[in-house]
């Protein structure tokens, strides 16, 4: 009684005012300046779609034609804003058809706050029409997740949300809102959440493992840093190169690290990976000191562990303590955001040069440059290269476009050949490597960057597996530039059944619809290139448009992408061909 | 390969619904199975203590650790090896009463950590508790009587080591 007596009186103290759960939906997400959001209505979550109705002229809401594509399109603002994305879907199918552009928000650690709509609370496990276990199926695949039963919780969870899916590593949230708690009533306030006692978002920071990796990288005759999207994430790219510039250390990125370093710096060697550089990949097993900086160890980056990187010293910037050791063993573990111990350590490390071991960087680039890389940007054969498209596009942006690649070939090629100048303008889909996910998230980017170019490079069999968002497009004039690079077949599994299934195309030969007539009944203007002389006019047009544009290249059947590092094999045996 | 031994992970949470789920999902995910698990208040008010048995090498159980204090609503996890720990299992089996006066049963009750908790006219129930062990042993003697019910609970441990969880809570509130 007396606790309640008590809540009386702060509640008149208080100038909170009655409104419903859904109404507090939309005024928390505006508190925490989110006034954007994609999604798809259904039953479950009318109320909180009937507020954004009321409160359409300072939150606006994008109508995705599937809640995939509004996950994706999420993290594509995401990624180029470094804000959460903003997610609606209802409860059941809504719900369900979200679980890939959460997967994929969280391995990519893209933060997300999805709200889905719920049935209402008392015909939980009724197996009620569209009832769902959202919170049992996304458990795995979220950073944090809530079931809403009562509007009172509404403003308190959506602030932990938030303060969860941007703090320390980023990740995906979901709040699941019954629908009597969004007709329901609550005093609303609204307080950001700073804090949460079990959750410590930044390790502290340990100066003797900062000074400890510092004598270990002043005393390295062949240091080599690998970074990754750590250094973008917590915005750390000036730090980052004033860190590798006083070190005078090469450099790569991993595929979601690009554009933290503008292509062209004299020391960015290029990109590791299963399709990276060559001389990034053989010279990690040849450094003396290797620096992974805000990046995860990924299978796809390493090859076979018990052959990466075994002479080196292993020195691992991150802020997640469970990637520590988790893939490889390291040396000196620097916990915390770089941000923070890549300032700490400038002051103990020193001025170096290492020319020697950049001219290895050098000559193997040269390799590289030889067998593969020409042959891919001035090709000589008939076909058309993925590579030359890039090449193309390159010229027109000179680096400043957003580039969002899909799955496959392309993106490879895209990692691999577009230039870039800005940070945060390289989108791709990393670790869950989903097909389908450059368009919507192109949409995404658009809407999170307007000012600047957004160029959709996608591989035919991806870009139908999301080509609904055309719609999307129709609707919401997003003015992205979608190039779909067309070799007829799902190019990379195609490549693998070459190289290792003795050629067995299992279904991966593709037809397509006509592409141009697809992008064009959706009132795209749209154009198809086969021959090399028209590549580089259709490029000019489609950058040139002030609207969305859709370019088709019929692409060479059966191109590969070289180097390659096959499943199973060291770094060191990349291969060229 | 890695010697895979015993492991006993506590784990502190916050008492919310769900915690669960999200706890079995990280040993499901690097497909380990749960040989026991507990759950019950701690030391700390408002503080769920989980306590999973798991078979598992000790790299593995270093990683499994890390993934699950990761989890928002975890406060803190660690991993014990069998020394460490001093730990306790019960079971309890039912039996017919016609086999009351057996020796090999009387002689089962002799043990110190063995009693009869209840006796009715067609069936009486033991209780026993101790290591993992004992009560396998006790299993094994009293099966051919044909147990007519037979339960055992998961493992509870408190670790010789401290667990500096008090003062960790301290200094986040």
């Amino acid at each position: 009684m007396k606790t309640l007596n008590n809540e009386a009186k702060q509640n008149q103290a208080t100038t909170s005012v009655k409104i419903s759960g859904a109404e507090a939906v939309i005024k928390c997400l505006l508190e925490e300046g989110a006034d954007l959001a994609y999604g798809y209505p259904g039953g479950a979550i009318m109320p909180v779609y009937d507020e954004i109705y009321k409160y359409q002229d300072k939150f606006h809401h994008v109508l995705t034609r599937h809640e995939q594509g509004a996950a994706h399109a999420a993290q594509g603002f995401a990624r180029v804003t470094g804000k959460p994305g903003i997610v609606f879907a209802t409860s059941g199918p809504g719900a369900t058809n979200l679980v890939t552009g959460i997967a994929d928000a969280q391995i990519d650690s893209t933060p997300l706050v999805c709200i889905t709509g719920q049935v209402a609370s008392h015909l939980l496990g009724s197996d009620a029409f569209q009832e769902t276990d959202i919170i049992g199926i996304s458990t795995p695949v979220t950073k944090w997740n809530y079931q809403i039963t009562k509007a009172s919780e509404i403003p308190e969870v959506i602030a932990k949300a938030f303060y969860i899916a941007k703090s320390g590593r980023p990740g995906p949230v979901l709040i699941d809102i019954t629908k009597d708690a969004q007709f329901g009533e609550l005093d609303y306030s609204y307080k950001k959440c700073e804090k949460i006692r079990s959750y410590r978002a930044t390790p502290k920071i340990e100066v003797d493992k900062i000074k400890e990796a510092a004598k270990i990288i002043n005393n390295a005759k062949k240091p080599f840093i690998v970074w990754g999207q750590g250094v973008i994430i917590g915005s750390a790219e000036q730090e980052f190169k004033n860190f590798i510039e006083k070190t005078d250390i090469p450099s790569a990125s991993t595929a979601l690290g690009l554009s933290a370093l503008e292509t062209k710096h004299p020391l960015h060697v290029g990109m590791v990976g299963m399709h990276g550089n060559y001389a990034p990949n053989k010279l990690t097993n040849e450094c003396d000191v290797l620096i992974a900086i805000g990046m995860r160890f990924d299978d796809r980056v390493t090859g076979n562990l018990n052959t990466y990187a075994k002479q080196a010293k292993v020195i691992h910037f991150d802020i997640d303590p469970a990637e520590i050791d988790k893939n490889v063993k390291t040396d000196v573990a620097v916990l915390g955001d770089v941000k923070e111990t890549l300032t700490e350590i400038m002051s103990y490390v020193n001025k170096a040069e290492h020319k020697e071991w950049m001219s290895e960087f050098d000559k193997l680039y040269a390799i590289e440059k030889n067998e593969v890389i020409v042959d891919q940007l001035n090709p000589t054969k008939e076909g058309l290269t993925m590579g030359e498209v890039l090449g193309g596009i390159n010229k027109v942006s000179k680096g400043e476009a957003v580039v969002v690649s899909d799955v496959g070939q392309h993106q490879m090629f895209a990692c691999r050949y577009a230039d870039f100048v800005k940070t945060r303008s390289s989108v791709t889909s990393g670790g869950l490597g989903t097909m389908g996910f450059a368009l919507p998230a192109a949409i995404g980017a658009k809407m999170g960057v307007p000012n600047r170019e957004v160029v959709a490079i996608i591989g035919d069999g991806g870009y139908q597996m999301t080509c609904n968002e055309l719609g999307t497009i129709l609707q919401t004039k997003a003015a992205v530039k979608i190039v779909v690079l067309n070799n007829s077949y799902l190019g990379m599994v195609r490549q693998w059944q070459e190289l290792f299934f003795d050629k067995r195309y299992a279904s991966t030969e593709m037809i397509s619809p006509d592409f141009v007539k697809l992008a064009e009944a959706y009132d795209i203007e749209a154009t198809r290139v086969s021959k090399r002389e028209d590549l580089e006019g259709a490029i000019k047009t489609m950058m040139a448009s002030k609207e969305a544009f859709f370019l088709e290249v019929v692409i060479e059947q059966e191109d590969n992408v070289f180097p390659m590092i096959p499943t199973g094999a060291s770094v060191s045996d990349i291969r060229l061909s | 390969m890695e010697e895979i031994k015993n492991f006993t992970i506590s784990v502190y949470t916050e008492n919310n619904v769900g915690i669960l789920n999200r706890l079995s999902a990280i040993f499901l995910k690097r497909h380990i199975n749960i040989e026991s698990m507990t759950v019950s208040k701690s030391e700390i008010e408002n503080v769920h203590r989980f306590t999973f048995v798991v078979n598992i090498s000790q790299v593995q159980a270093h990683k499994v650790v890390g993934q699950l204090e990761k989890q928002i609503e975890v406060i803190r996890a660690f991993f014990h090896t069998e020394d460490e720990i001093i730990y306790n299992e019960t079971a309890l089996f039912k039996i017919s009463t016609e086999h009351l006066y057996n020796e090999e049963i009387q002689k089962r009750m002799k043990f110190r950590r063995a009693h009869v908790l209840t006796i009715t006219e067609r069936y009486f129930v033991i209780e026993a508790s101790g290591s993992k062990e004992n009560i396998d042993k006790m299993y094994k003697k009293l099966k051919p009587f044909g147990l007519l019910q037979f339960v055992r609970s998961g493992r509870i441990a408190i670790t010789r080591p401290k667990m500096a969880i008090s003062e960790l809570l301290q200094e986040f509130n």
